[in-house]
């Protein structure tokens, strides 16, 4: 039996098995060769570091092209190539595919491009693991026993199994945000021990296949059914999450991706790859950490699912309470006073980009300014299907960005303000967040509209109670009026009486 | 480079993505998005590395597949980004 003669992760290696590995690698360490990824994992950074203001941001985004440009090219020079007409066919392809997907997208379909997106990387990282599996001379991961390294094994194995998890897990996310798919959970039986289960067997086969003799190129056919397990697993964790905790999901997809790539990168000692995966992996964590808290959630308990599946059950017994007195208003309500008012703060949600009243929405900003009147936008963290999505829908209606406002910066204001103008959110105005412990979204962080003076609610109907499926206080308030019609006509409807 | 070395640089760009990524504003959160999803993409270093190589066939199909995809990600996320950044505007003076 052969054995794994070495192990980066041992702690000393003899020094024979040391010359070994510079033998083996002296063209990855080719300081010229370093450097240029290093610089092109700087850029990345830079990249990121931009969009600390929407000033920055562009040039930001062009240091990431400029950073993805250098590490393309570094690979490409450095590499004997075999197959440039091919190579470069592949790159022509995919690069008019995402530039034409890029263009046409709609803004509010944004969440599911990311998705989309993600599922890419993961395939991406799942494609390259098996390829360094099948050609391992070519990523230079062979010992002197022509067998895989033990170390290379284990990065490779766990970096196709996150690939794996990012992919299917992905294609799920995309088919709920896109509505091929319902957004409610669905809950198998068992399924925390099957997860676990799944999982186990994932780690184990990986450290099985790290310590098996059976490590030359293309042999140990456990690196197939750990990929397949891991696009079972992506699945199974994907399916029992309700569409309301899809924020959170689609940034740990984002992470998954980071992290997948960051495990290809030390499968190829490369500093590029490994600063982006970090670099991602921690943004989507944080993002995902963000999203939790602004909906009074714990990380584990979005992952565990089924959050929503009873939903249309606490909806009903709402219901069945005795209905209660609340006021109808018009549009010619809401002109008079917002014209007459001196601040006027309005509360975007999901539902405005479902009806597509932004553009409309921001004709009537644009009217009430000219009045004199102080308008701001207030958004909520979780307001959208992913993070910052409905600044990116009131930016593409050209609202300035300096009218919009984030919860923390803008609810002390609402005790000065004449009018709250609420048009299609709803658990995010939902007081029961900070007053009733039954509630399912108690200790949510929420807009305190109720202290404004007069409060217009722009819904559908008064059925229909948010994702939580909650009774809102705030519809039967003495200084709310009720505007019961879809977003965009009714604001429509404003337009024309301002006019 | 040593297993060490590469895990530090990895420790380190964690903790650099950290306090980059609480930095960037959450009016800009969804372009952040789209491009780490677009810089995630360099793993298409790797899917080059491989379609270059003559001699294993199947690596090198694989790792064309993966040139596609990874470049769709590339283009598509630096576009889009790019698209949406442009629609940020600051209030104009009157």
């Amino acid at each position: 039996m052969r054995l794994p003669l070495l192990s980066a992760v041992a702690t000393m290696p003899v020094n024979e098995t040391v010359q070994e590995i510079e033998i083996v690698e002296g063209h990855a360490v080719n300081p010229w060769v370093a450097l240029a990824y290093l610089i092109a994992g700087v850029c990345f950074i830079l990249a990121l570091r931009g969009l600390s203001h929407p000033t920055t941001s562009r040039q930001g985004n062009r240091y990431g092209m400029v950073g993805m440009g250098i590490a393309v090219v570094t690979t490409l020079v450095t590499h004997e190539i075999a197959s440039l007409p091919e190579i470069g066919a592949a790159i022509a392809l995919g690069g008019i595919i995402g530039f034409v997907i890029a263009r046409r997208i709609a803004m509010t379909a944004m969440p599911q491009l990311v998705a989309a997106f993600h599922s890419l990387v993961g395939l991406a990282a799942v494609l390259v693991g098996l390829a360094a599996w099948l050609n391992p001379g070519a990523f230079e991961i062979l010992d002197a026993t022509g067998q895989i390294m033990v170390a290379s094994r284990i990065e490779m194995g766990l970096g196709i199994a996150i690939g794996a998890i990012t992919f299917s897990g992905s294609i799920i996310a995309f088919l709920k945000l896109n509505g091929n798919m319902s957004g409610s959970p669905i809950l198998l039986p068992g399924r925390h021990l099957l997860n676990l289960a799944v999982l186990v067997a994932i780690l184990g086969l990986v450290a099985t296949y790290a310590l098996s003799g059976a490590g030359g190129p293309g042999e140990g056919l456990l690196i197939v059914w750990i990929t397949l397990l891991a696009f079972v697993i992506g699945f199974l964790l994907i399916i029992p999450i309700g569409g309301a905790d899809m924020p959170v999901v689609v940034s740990m997809l984002n992470s998954y991706s980071g992290w997948a790539a960051a495990a290809m990168g030390f499968t190829l000692h490369n500093t590029a790859m490994i600063i982006t995966g970090a670099l991602v992996g921690s943004s989507g964590a944080i993002l995902s950490y963000i999203m939790c808290k602004a909906m009074n959630r714990s990380f584990v308990s979005v992952i565990a699912g089924g959050f929503g599946a009873d939903a249309t059950g606490s909806a009903g017994e709402g219901g069945i309470g005795e209905p209660r007195p609340w006021k109808r208003g018009s549009a010619e309500d809401a002109a008079f006073l917002m014209k007459e008012a001196e601040n006027v703060i309005i509360i975007p949600g999901y539902g405005m980009a479902v009806a597509q009243a932004q553009h409309a929405l921001r004709e009537m900003t644009d009217m009430l300014k000219d009045h004199g009147v102080s308008v701001k936008f207030a958004i909520h963290p979780v307001a959208g299907r992913m993070p910052g999505h409905m600044n990116v829908l009131l930016a593409e209606a050209n609202v300035p960005y300096d009218d919009v406002f984030e919860l923390e910066d803008i609810n002390s204001e609402f005790a000065q303000a004449d009018v709250a103008f609420i048009i299609g959110a709803n658990d995010v105005v939902n007081p029961a967040a900070r007053t009733d412990k039954s509630s399912p979204i108690y200790g949510m962080p929420v807009f305190d509209v109720e202290k404004a003076k007069t409060i217009f609610f722009i819904k559908r109907s008064m059925g229909g109670q948010g994702y939580a499926g909650v009774d809102n206080e705030v519809f039967y308030m003495d200084q709310t009026m009720m505007l019961l019609a879809d977003a965009k006509k009714m604001v429509e409807e404003i337009v024309k009486t301002l006019d | 480079m040593d297993f060490i070395s590469i895990l530090s640089i990895f420790v380190l760009a964690c903790f650099v993505g950290y306090y980059v990524v609480w930095s960037v504003t959450p009016a800009l959160h969804t372009p952040l998005m789209a491009v780490t999803n677009a810089i995630s993409s360099v793993i298409i270093v790797g899917a080059l590395v491989a379609s270059a190589a003559a001699g294993v066939p199947g690596a090198k199909y694989l790792g064309l597949a993966a040139v596609v995809l990874a470049s769709i990600n590339i283009f598509g996320g630096f576009a889009v980004t790019a698209r949406m950044l442009a629609m940020y505007k600051k209030r104009e003076k009157k």
